[in-house]
């Protein structure tokens, strides 16, 4: 008996926001994983072909935005045959629930995947309190 | 169609809507075959050569493999996330596994002079026509 695979491809997601955008290009929303420790919390984000010096990373007012642009001028004198994604800026925003110390907010990239560890100000983190 | 852009302004959305334009195109429908979640890719033509290009955020080069023969691509692979101790998940979009898929292309590839490159979490591969599968002007007399 034969069984046809099928291939899975994740989708890339526009953004869609309520505000407008003033650059001629459409923008993705980077597939993201959020975890939190008791000491910071983690955003890593994939944002395939964005280089360290397009990245912006924003936080006011507990929102984060995260802004990557990829260039485009990689792609001249390239006709396309074929294709299973759009290629296209990166942008999402947090509104952040606990408060961050923004001072101490690390960035790094690696193969694509920006990775930001947000340490919590320390009346934020969690006390235990004794029973007596 | 080729992509040259005057005003760089528009060049973005230009290439976009030229990908747009086939993303319902059924060229590699029949020829791929594969399995897990798979970096999704696109193919161009440059000149006589093909370059394939697809999206691996957070594959490490080490993991990547790359084989080519005749007119077919063997892309494979791993991609691994550490997930860590965790006190809370927010949100776990990410996908990761193995992966493995050749595709199958529509010319011949010179094999020995294929480069690959990964950055930036982009893998790109250069394919050269093989000079057996070039066309030939043919002179009238």
């Amino acid at each position: 008996m034969t069984s046809t695979q099928s291939l899975s491809v994740q989708e890339k997601k526009e953004v869609a926001t309520k505000a407008e955008k003033t650059a001629p290009a459409r923008f993705y929303t980077p597939a993201t994983d959020i975890f939190e420790t008791d000491e910071a919390l983690t955003v890593v984000m994939e944002m395939p072909g964005v280089e360290k010096k397009d990245l912006d990373v924003q936080l006011e007012d507990d929102v984060l935005r995260i802004e990557g642009r990829v260039d485009v001028s990689k792609y001249e004198g390239l006709e396309p045959l074929y294709s299973e994604y759009n290629v296209g800026h990166f942008a999402r925003s947090f509104v952040l629930s606990s408060k961050i110390d923004a001072k101490r907010i690390a960035a790094a990239v690696e193969d694509g995947v920006l990775t930001l560890t947000l340490p919590k100000a320390e009346e934020a983190r969690p006390r235990r309190i004794p029973i007596g | 169609m080729a992509l040259f852009y005057s005003n760089p302004f528009d060049a973005m959305l230009e290439f976009q809507r030229a990908l747009d334009t086939l993303r319902d195109s059924a060229w590699l429908d029949f020829s791929p075959s594969g399995r897990g979640a798979f970096p999704p890719l696109n193919v161009f033509s440059k000149g006589d050569d093909i370059v394939v290009i697809a999206e691996a955020p957070g594959v490490h080069k080490a993991d990547l493999r790359i084989e080519a023969k005749g007119n077919t691509i063997r892309i494979s692979g791993v991609k691994s996330i550490e997930r860590g101790a965790r006190a809370s998940v927010h949100r776990r979009e990410r996908a990761d596994g193995r992966f493995d898929r050749t595709v199958t292309l529509p010319v011949e590839v010179d094999a020995d002079r294929v480069k690959a490159e990964y950055r930036d979490g982009i893998l790109a591969l250069y394919l050269p026509r093989a000079e057996s599968a070039k066309p030939r002007t043919i002179n009238i007399t």
